[in-house]
């Protein structure tokens, strides 16, 4: 399904290095005293209370939380779709008041635009960019060949694998040339097998660009094989309750799942979740 | 000596997949052969498949025709009245008299041109009415009361009114065409457009696509099924229309012609003027279906 070929080739790609030089001064995130409530009076419900954090240009930060405690929220606050109640977003300076090619953004499934072949998705970005026919084709053929997708150019997204229509969905994003990659649970919906090869793959991607990379996820095991930083969240209102740096060296293979260094990181994230969902729980039934 | 015939022919082609170690150009011919093959057997199954089903109906229709045939031949007359029914050879008989005059085709291209501007006015009003609907909570609730009031009023009702409004005859009847082909196209289109799913349009804008670029990239080919459900129901419903308008009022037309036929005495133009309505109204949503089809491809494929 993926060979580790064009992961290497990845790396010596020109828009790869290009992105790198770039990456080092692009990305950085602010996120300054934020709160989110949805509605208003007596319906009103805090979905995020006061946040604030700062993510380095090219970080990649997991953030890690029970189902429903406000990770989208926070990530769509990031993208642009939710405006924060107070506070602000700010990228790179500038403050987020809407959605933006300058940031890419990955869901979970049913994404991709099921009209347009893999190669017109691709192309979406650059197209709706005003660049030229040549140009669109130019791009989308160096991501297809990126996320080894070449030969289901003019497959339509519903002839594609689940896995498959990820790495469409990321390419995607990424061929707008963002600075900041935003994905919301985006393998929660694969098998198991196929989840672990895309850790893999979107790792090397995100080696060979550089760019700054917030993964919302409630699997501790997939956070702590991605990020540079995982951010715990506690559940509603959700606050970011823990800042955990993951020190273990890269490039990292799955195999390190079974390092002493990965379960004791792995300890500290299950207890913060546990002390939270035990919280949760007790709120639930008073 | 069936057996023996078959036998020689069926050995080259057993054979023909050991080729390939052999040498490259029996390579090249071995799949192609097979894949001829396949198309043949896959083509065979198909008729083996609905073969039956076509032989029963087409035994069903000619039992049709000969029931039909033997009702005038005796004149039946036990509550339907089959006395001044013409026989199918007559009605056969008469259309091929009708192919030869020029008139009939004056009436059908009279009644196309109708079907043409009424649809078309249908469509571009039903789809811009639709989309406005979905899109705008204002744009709803001013039209939703017409179409509600408006809808259940069939076409025929209208005629005397239409009659009345509109300068001539061709105008009313233009217009009622139009109505017919109307409701269906802007509530389906309404549907289709408020299906439109939010994560592609989420997807859409952080793509960096205008709002514009959201409608004809993302709400419209997402909506299109729907408006093509409505556009072949709409000319379902425009011909339906159509002919009312042509049997109360008009001088031309296959709706006029049937009626005409009728006043004249003249019992097998009847049929014909039926069967030939039938075969336009099919025609038309046929074409309205092919047009569409290239804009669903991707409906149709799935892994
Ligand atoms: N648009 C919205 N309107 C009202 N409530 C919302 C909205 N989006 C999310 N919520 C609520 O905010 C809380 C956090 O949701 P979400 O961020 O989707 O959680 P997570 O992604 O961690 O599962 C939930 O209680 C959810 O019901
Ligand atoms: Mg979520």
């Amino acid at each position: 399904m993926m060979e580790s070929s064009h992961i290497v080739a990845l790396n010596a790609h020109p828009i790869a290095r290009k992105r790198r030089i770039e990456a080092s001064s692009c990305g950085r995130i602010e996120i300054d005293n934020v709160t989110i409530t949805f509605g208003r009076g007596a319906a009103a419900h805090q979905a995020v209370s006061t946040t604030s954090l700062s993510i380095a240009p090219g970080e990649f930060i997991c953030i890690l939380g029970p189902s429903g405690c406000g990770k989208s929220t926070l990530l769509n606050a990031i993208a642009g779709y939710v405006e924060p109640t107070t506070g602000a977003v700010t990228v790179d300076g500038e403050r987020v008041t809407g959605p933006g090619p300058d940031r890419g953004m990955v869901f979970q499934q049913y994404s991709l635009f099921p009209w347009k072949t893999i190669r017109e998705n691709i192309a979406f970005g650059p197209m709706v960019a005003g660049h030229s026919r040549d140009e669109c084709s130019a791009t989308a053929n160096t991501f297809l060949e990126m996320v080894g997708l070449s030969k289901f150019a003019s497959k339509y997204p519903s002839e594609l694998s689940g896995g498959m229509q990820q790495r469409v969905g990321i390419a995607r994003a990424l061929a707008n040339y963002p600075t900041v990659l935003l994905m919301d649970e985006p393998f929660g919906a694969l098998d198991a097998q196929t989840r672990l090869m895309m850790q893999e793959h979107l790792l090397a991607i995100w080696n060979a660009f550089k760019v700054t990379v917030v993964f919302v996820t409630h699997d501790v095991d997939e956070a702590i094989f991605l990020a540079d930083r995982v951010l715990v969240m506690s559940a509603s209102p959700g606050a970011i309750m823990a800042d955990l740096p993951v020190p273990l060296p890269r490039p990292r293979d799955p195999d390190i799942a079974t390092t002493a260094d990965f379960m004791q990181l792995k300890k500290k994230c299950l207890e913060h979740i546990r002390a939270e969902s035990l919280k949760a729980f007790e709120q639930q039934n008073h | 000596m069936g057996a023996m015939q078959t036998k020689p022919k069926a050995t080259p082609e057993a054979v023909a997949p050991a080729v390939p170690p052999q040498g490259p150009p029996g390579a090249a011919e071995a799949p192609a052969a097979a894949r001829d093959k396949g198309r043949a057997e896959r083509a065979f199954a198909l008729l083996g498949r609905v073969g039956p089903d076509l032989a029963v109906g087409l035994v069903a229709l000619l039992s049709g025709l000969l029931l039909w045939h033997l009702a005038t031949l005796y004149n039946f007359n036990y509550v339907i009245n089959f006395q001044n029914v013409p026989s199918p050879l007559r009605v056969f008989d008469a259309f091929l008299t009708q192919l030869a005059d020029e008139e009939f085709y004056i009436h059908i291209l009279v009644s196309l041109r109708r079907i043409l501007i009424g649809y078309v006015l249908a469509v571009i009003l039903g789809v811009a009415a639709g989309v406005a609907m979905a899109r705008s909570r204002f744009a709803r609730a001013f039209i939703y009361p017409y179409i509600e009031i408006l809808r259940p009023i069939p076409a025929v009702a209208w005629i005397p009114l239409a009659i009345l409004m509109w300068p001539s005859e061709e105008s009313s009847i233009v217009y009622i065409t139009f109505l017919g082909a109307l409701f269906p196209i802007v509530l389906n289109t309404m549907h289709g457009v408020e299906q439109t799913s939010e994560v592609l349009v989420r997807a859409a804008k952080s793509l960096g696509a205008s709002r514009l670029q959201i409608f004809r990239h993302v709400i419209l080919p997402g909506a299109l099924p729907s408006i093509s459900a409505g556009l072949a129901i709409g000319m379902g419903v425009s011909w339906f229309s159509l002919l009312a308008g042509e049997i109360i009022s008009g001088q031309y037309g296959i709706g006029y012609f049937t009626w005409n036929a009728y006043s004249l005495i003249n019992y097998p133009d009847i049929v014909v003027g039926m069967l030939m309505i039938g075969a336009l109204g099919t025609l038309c949503t046929y074409l309205v279906r092919v047009a569409m089809r290239p804009l669903l491809v991707w409906q149709r494929r799935t892994r």
